[in-house]
């Protein structure tokens, strides 16, 4: 079984859970033996890790033809792939693109980011899908998120091939029920002319049927996974110098993630006990909202804002943490609790986040229920069978969530269409 | 002759209410009283009334020869008291007729003999003494909460004065033997003890409604078939259940009523008896003994305490809980002792359970909570309240032992003034007559 998989992000280089989920899930489904994987990326940087997968960058793929010697291609993209696949792309460029913005190798230019031109940018990345799509052999083609969706589509008219779209996420979820009209269009486009939906949770699910109005047979739900802790990474000691308990909110501050109710929770805690600290973790558009909050309400000298974390500095926060909190509005699935829950970080996860489907060994309230949140962030702080029972159970429970499981859940998928 | 024993169990507890961490030192209530007297007043309605009822009738039209024996928890009494106390009258009648025995228990429906057994034989008297209060009976078989029973339980039950005990037959205990006979304990010779049949008490009170089972529907004549087709050296079968279990656990519709109605008329025109624990521990001969070391119960497969004390929330709960009881048996505020019996109720520990999750059910079914965190985290709030009244009597700073001399001191010492104000008066009196008598004298 060969797949076609159109991303936008692929580790190292992210900025999302998209290209985590995206590795994971590769990963996962390379562990079935005969099963090959084409990525296509907008722009790989040569650094990615191509064990288990081939990766094709958009920015690497020919769209006018130019005469160009082995050794100048060589030189060029010889740490991105084969020069030879240059070469058999050329032969399958289907129109003059002569008009577009090409470089000396007749290729397009990726940021790779979500720049503000981003719908520009798709639709480039359909052309040079088109392309790919002619050149290599596959059975099935894959598409995470609205991004890839119009190129899934032409692959789809292409060669024939069935089409599966996966929903990391939708225009609803991004904009609390205001969705970009263009935006909703492409999904919509795609959730009705593709041959599956795969959702990451039943929210999900529950939401591309009800408002992208698809039969609720073509949708399934195949539920994110983790990757296990890298050595480096379980190695990380607590940094934290307080005595007093931590508390952590770690996310964009924006607001699909619910901050400001983390702030009442806190304002809560903090009224009745003194030995706890709350941290806010991660930058975003309602930071200094947030921060204006939280010196209204008098509880400055108990809560932290510690800015944008990358890469490693989100493992030390989290493993100096005593409880983590993720009070999302509305949450597809949520990486970050199970992250959390590899450290032995006891969670509060609200009832609207997808990952509260499959997780038990978390406490979950509703994210207005302030009270309930305040409760469990005391208890957790006060009663040590508690954060003992969460910090074990939640550890092994999340240890049992692997990629390999949600591989072949998407692989029975594949098996039905092809 | 073979002779059905049939027991009946009574609880409920009083549940807690929301009790958030702000209420902890402001707010001494714990109780949801909205939901008590609801689901008391529904199981009143649609069981206990009846079962009594029909369990009064069945007595007076077999003068008697149908005999059952009930046991009622302390908490539940004193719900019923509060708000239906039309089951206590039918209960009361039920004792008049002699043919009802009443079980002695544990007054909270606590797990205290794990972990305390002055508390453990404090909770026993409690209930016995409620028992008689009530229905004039005083019992002389034990039933531990949750038929929780192990070679220390029977030891320290045999020196409370019981010789008497029912409990599980578990096949952890009995293995290749069948329960259908009187056991002694191992380690206690003198501690007769009943074990339950599962089989036939489940064919009833889990089995009864269920349309898959293969012998749905159940017939009294089926059932009683049964039991008359087992070896005829068995003769003590022991359906223990809960009293629930007609009405509410098998609904009314189900016919379960109908079929316990039926069900003594077919026992005799089989020649099959009915008797009460007492009964059948006196007239019949023990046939071997059981040893229990580890303990057991009668819930769920394993038939241990997973239910209650399986995971870490139960276990730090329970312990933080038993750590004050020294404390609260010195102090004599009596809303702090009676807080103390309701807060020990398994109950509030089977609601933390997490064994459902592995189950595949995401719901512990007679849970008020929506999840165990939130069962650990209100008990929790609410034992921590307890805990800060309960310290709150005597400084913190004084061991128990030493508050425990000092108040016999005062108390002697209050017992020295009373004997001196005593002897003060005489003396006084004496004088004033003295001096009466010497006026008189005087006069004269």
């Amino acid at each position: 079984m060969k797949a076609l998989m159109l991303g936008w992000e692929f580790p190292p280089h992210i900025l999302g859970g998209l290209g985590t989920a995206s590795y994971g899930l590769t990963k996962g489904m390379a562990k079935q033996e005969d099963m090959e994987i084409l990525f296509v990326v907008p722009k790989p940087w040569g650094d990615e890790d191509q064990s288990f997968l081939k990766i094709i960058g958009c920015n690497n793929t020919p769209i006018v033809w130019r005469d160009v010697s082995r050794e100048t291609v060589k030189a060029r993209l010889e740490k991105f792939m084969n020069p030879e696949e240059y070469f058999w792309m050329r032969d399958n460029i289907y129109a003059n693109f002569n008009y577009m913005n090409t470089n000396d190798l007749g290729c397009l230019e990726f940021s790779g980011r979500y720049p503000s031109n981003i719908l520009e940018e798709t639709n480039n990345y359909s052309i040079v899908t088109g392309v790919i799509a002619r050149t290599y052999q596959y059975d099935i083609i894959h598409a995470h998120d609205w991004l890839t969706y119009s190129a899934g589509l032409h692959a789809k008219n292409v060669s024939g091939k069935p089409l599966v779209i996966h929903v990391h996420a939708t225009e609803y979820d991004r904009s609390r029920g205001k969705p970009n009209p263009i935006v909703y269009g492409i999904e919509k486009n795609g959730m009705d002319h593709c041959n599956h939906i795969i959702c990451v949770s039943n929210l999900t699910r529950k939401t591309v049927i009800e408002n992208y109005h698809q039969p609720e047979w073509k949708v399934s739900t195949v539920h994110n996974a983790v990757e296990p802790l890298s050595p480096e990474i379980e190695a990380i000691e607590r940094l934290s110098g307080v005595k007093e308990k931590v508390i952590t909110f770690l996310g964009r501050i924006t607001m699909q993630k619910g901050p400001e109710f983390f702030v009442d929770a806190a304002t809560q805690v903090l009224k009745r006990t003194k030995h706890i600290r709350f941290v806010m973790a991660g930058s975003g558009d309602m930071m200094n909202q947030m921060i204006r909050l939280v010196a209204d309400r008098g509880i400055a000298d108990r809560f932290h804002f510690t800015g944008f974390l990358r890469g490693k500095q989100v493992y030390e926060m989290l493993k100096s943490s005593d409880v983590f909190v993720m009070p999302s509005v509305s949450e597809p699935f949520g990486i970050s609790p199970l992250e959390a829950m590899q450290c032995g970080v006891p969670s509060i996860i609200s009832n609207q986040s997808g990952c509260a489907e499959i997780l038990n060994n978390v406490i979950k309230t509703d994210y207005w229920d302030v009270d309930a949140m305040a409760d469990a962030m005391y208890s957790i702080c006060t009663y040590p069978g508690m954060a003992e029972y969460l910090k074990e159970e939640g550890k092994r429970e999340v240890d049992g969530i692997v990629w390999e499981d949600a591989g072949k859940k998407v692989r029975a998928i594949y098996d039905r269409l092809v | 002759m073979k002779t059905i024993c049939f027991y009946f169990q009574i609880h409920q507890p009083y549940r807690l209410k929301r009790y958030r961490f702000f209420n902890i030192g402001r707010d001494h209530y714990y109780y949801d009283d909205y939901s008590n007297e609801d689901i008391m007043q529904q199981i009143a309605a649609r069981s206990f009334v009846p079962a009594n009822r029909m369990l009064l009738d069945l007595i007076r039209s077999s003068k008697g020869k149908f005999r059952v024996a009930i046991s009622v928890s302390g908490v539940a009494l004193d719900q019923m008291e509060v708000y239906a106390p039309e089951v206590i009258d039918g209960l009361k009648e039920l004792s008049k007729t002699g043919a009802v025995e009443f079980l002695a228990e544990t007054y909270s429906h606590s797990l205290a003999s794990l972990a305390d057994p002055v508390e453990f034989q404090n909770q026993v008297q409690m209930q016995t003494q409620k028992v008689k209060l009530l229905f004039d009976q005083k019992p002389t078989v034990l039933r531990n909460t949750e038929m929780i029973f192990s070679d220390d339980i029977a030891e320290m039950a045999y020196n409370m004065g019981y010789s008497k005990m029912i409990s599980e037959g578990a096949k952890l205990i009995l293995s290749w033997r069948s329960p259908n006979y009187v056991y002694t304990s191992e380690v206690q010779p003198n501690m007769k003890l009943l074990l339950r049949n599962s089989q036939f008490s489940d064919d009833i009170s889990l089995r009864f409604s269920d349309c898959t089972w293969k012998e749905y529907p159940l017939t009294a004549d089926k059932y009683i078939s049964w039991i008359d087709a087992t070896s005829p050296q068995e003769e003590v079968f022991n359906i223990f259940m809960n009293y629930e279990t007609f009405g509410n656990l098998q609904p009314s519709h189900s016919g379960i009523f109908e079929f316990m109605r039926a069900l003594p008329q077919f026992a005799f025109d089989r020649g099959i008896s009915f008797a009460t624990p007492s009964e059948i521990m006196e007239s019949h001969e023990p046939v071997g003994t059981v040893s229990v070391p580890n303990t057991i119960s009668w819930s769920d497969e394993e038939r241990d305490l997973s239910r209650w004390l399986g995971n870490k929330l139960q276990k730090s709960a329970f312990k933080t809980l038993y750590e004050i009881s020294e404390r609260v048996r010195l102090t004599n505020d009596r809303r702090l002792k009676m807080d103390w019996q309701y807060l020990q109720s398994s109950d509030h520990f089977y609601y933390m359970s997490t064994k459902h999750f592995y189950d595949g059910s995401m719901h512990n079914k007679f849970s008020p909570y929506q999840s165990p965190y939130d069962a650990f985290n209100n008990y929790m709030n609410v034992l921590s309240d307890f805990i800060d009244r309960v310290k709150a009597q005597y400084p913190d700073s004084v061991d128990n032992e030493e508050l425990n001399s000092l108040l016999t001191t005062i108390h002697n010492q209050e017992r020295e003034i009373k004997k001196l104000q005593a002897e003060l008066k005489k003396v006084l009196t004496g004088n004033e007559e003295k001096l009466v008598e010497k006026r008189q004298r005087k006069r004269n």
